[in-house]
């Protein structure tokens, strides 16, 4: 062995000659942009300053578009969550055909965002849509503006609910069949099982799937600027008119608003950590 | 339980799974109908029905100019992301393993940085000076290099510790194969599945991307997401036409990746 030793660790630096492309590609597109955008943002006319921070945070634009992105994050994430959740257990209730079908069409469903989802609810949500009509002719709305804060969230609720599912699913097979039935044993209803059993046990598994819908909906932006052309006041809307608008362009000041999206995004992980830590685990 | 309960309890779970499927295919549904009609306005149901407006989006030369250089950057960007992953991953699990963790960190960043964000960073690195890639379809094959790596690398990586890699070499060498000619015809070809899996569904929402495209690109080589919204004026049911024969093009793909992954199992 010991003879082979110089030859076997020459080849291990020759193969590791092949991680060089790879590391030049990643750094060129992924972390270049991030070094850049990080020296920018604490730089104003080439000399460092939080200007652009006091900027925003002094703007009751900026503070809107912050807002804006919280509550249309927050409400879609939870809904989102809330439909996958009940899905995803009736997911594993039902015979295993109808299981794999919905669970495929879902999977396909994931991949319908962005543009051609904001044309589609423009069709059955819009001024004129199918569904606004019908839900106008029953009586059960009065007016329905698809191109507000309540029209986005609708919106990004649906395509929260697929990933949902898609994180959710798995978690479920955790939640054992027998402990249901020892739970109603014991005398605990519908009730006493989720409050008690049910819902801590799934706790780590929904934490973690409502932080990732969270930074889906909070880096969302192909589908409020189609729906919007750009005129709903939301952060990455902001991010992006600030260094391709045909006015106002200041990349410093989008370098640091993608800075202050980032941080929430780290806020909300490092919020979900120290959650998990306190929440009830399972002995695995 | 009694049995009137349970099947109480199966009948529920059957009406909610029906309804969830029902949620997410609305939207589909309803701009299949609206590509099929001939008009509908202030109406719940569309006056006729008609293919010509496919007909229409499939004579129109610069919707399939979008159409190929969709095509033509998707599959670029998948086969730079192969040529990259793929001795990357195998480098790092036969000669450095602890790279695996290092590598599982620099995965999430194209998850935790939006494309909005890195399209800031992008666009003055890459607008002018040295490199002026701003423009040009070679950025967005990078880009979407960087988009296709964390399902890939997590995919494949999954397939090599089914595959248990170190043995399999061992048994090459025994069998005198050089360590070149082992990666090539031995292990290769037991990812295939995995890899194809992964491109497949990388293919499926790589198509899909509009952000990197529309911020970085944008008319100068139009692809398909691009070109929907340039259309937005133009006739809802030709739109409609278009969402649908893309979607069509994502199914058809996702679908081949379920197969291959059901066949595995």
């Amino acid at each position: 062995m010991s003879a082979t030793e110089p030859r076997q660790s020459r080849s291990k630096w020759l193969a590791a000659l092949w991680l060089v492309p790879f590391a030049l590609f990643f750094f060129a597109f992924q972390i270049a942009p991030l070094i850049w955008i990080t020296l920018n943002s604490v730089n104003v006319d080439g000399s460092w300053s939080l200007a652009n921070f006091e900027k925003i945070f002094s703007s009751k634009f900026y503070l809107q578009a912050i807002k804006h992105s919280l509550q249309v994050g927050f409400w879609s994430s939870l809904f989102g969550i809330i439909i996958a959740i009940i899905g995803s257990y009736s997911l594993h209730q039902v015979d295993s055909k109808l299981r794999d079908f919905v669970m495929a069409f879902s999977n396909m469903t994931s991949n319908f965002a962005g543009v051609p989802l904001a044309f589609a609810f423009i069709i059955l949500l819009g001024f004129n849509g199918a569904i606004t009509l019908l839900l106008k002719q029953i009586g059960w709305i009065d007016d329905f503006n698809l191109y507000s804060k309540t029209g986005l969230i609708v919106l990004y609720t649906y395509f929260q609910i697929p990933l949902g599912v898609m994180l959710l699913y798995p978690a479920f097979d955790a939640l054992r069949e027998d402990w249901r039935e020892s739970a109603a044993l014991l005398g605990a209803n519908t009730w006493d099982f989720w409050r008690h059993i049910g819902l801590p046990v799934l706790t780590p598994a929904l934490l973690g799937t409502f932080v990732i819908l969270l930074a889906n909906a909070l880096g969302a932006y192909a589908t409020v600027y189609y729906l919007t052309t750009g005129n709903f006041n939301i952060m990455p809307i902001r991010i992006a008119g600030l260094v391709s608008g045909d006015i106002s362009l200041n990349p410093n000041l989008a370098s640091a608003l993608s800075m202050v999206l980032l941080g929430l995004m780290a806020l909300i992980t490092i919020v979900h950590q120290v959650l998990l830590k306190r929440s009830y685990h399972v002995a695995r | 339980m009694s049995r009137a309960d349970t099947t109480a309890s199966i009948l529920y779970h059957r009406v909610v799974v029906w309804l969830l499927f029902l949620i997410l295919l609305l939207p589909l549904a309803g701009t299949l109908l609206y590509s099929l009609s001939t008009s509908w306005s202030a109406t719940i149901l569309p006056d006729g029905l008609t293919f010509k407006w496919y007909f229409e989006l499939w004579g129109e030369p610069r919707f399939l100019k979008a159409f190929g250089q969709s095509l033509l950057i998707c599959f670029s960007a998948l086969f730079l992301a192969s040529i990259l992953i793929l001795p990357l991953l195998f480098v790092v699990h036969y000669h450095f393993p602890r790279l695996d963790g290092l590598m599982n960190i620099l995965i999430l960043l194209p998850f935790a940085m939006p494309p909005v964000v890195s399209s800031v960073g992008l666009l003055q690195v890459y607008g002018s000076g040295p490199v002026q890639l701003v423009g040009t379809p070679w950025i967005l094959i990078g880009c979407y290099f960087t988009i296709a790596l964390p399902f890939m690398y997590r995919a494949i990586t999954n397939n090599l510790h089914a595959i248990n890699l170190p043995d399999l070499m061992d048994a090459a060498h025994l069998l005198g194969a050089s360590t070149w000619k082992a990666a090539f015809l031995v292990v290769l070809p037991n990812l295939r599945k995995g890899l194809m899996v992964s491109l497949f569904l990388s293919f499926s929402f790589l198509f899909g991307e509009f952000v990197f495209a529309n911020m970085l690109v944008g008319t100068r080589y139009e692809t398909l997401q691009v070109y929907l919204n340039n259309m937005r004026n133009s006739s809802g049911h030709f739109n409609s036409a278009l969402v649908i024969s893309y979607f069509f093009f994502v199914l058809i793909f996702t679908w081949a990746a379920n197969r291959l992954n059901k066949d595995k199992s």
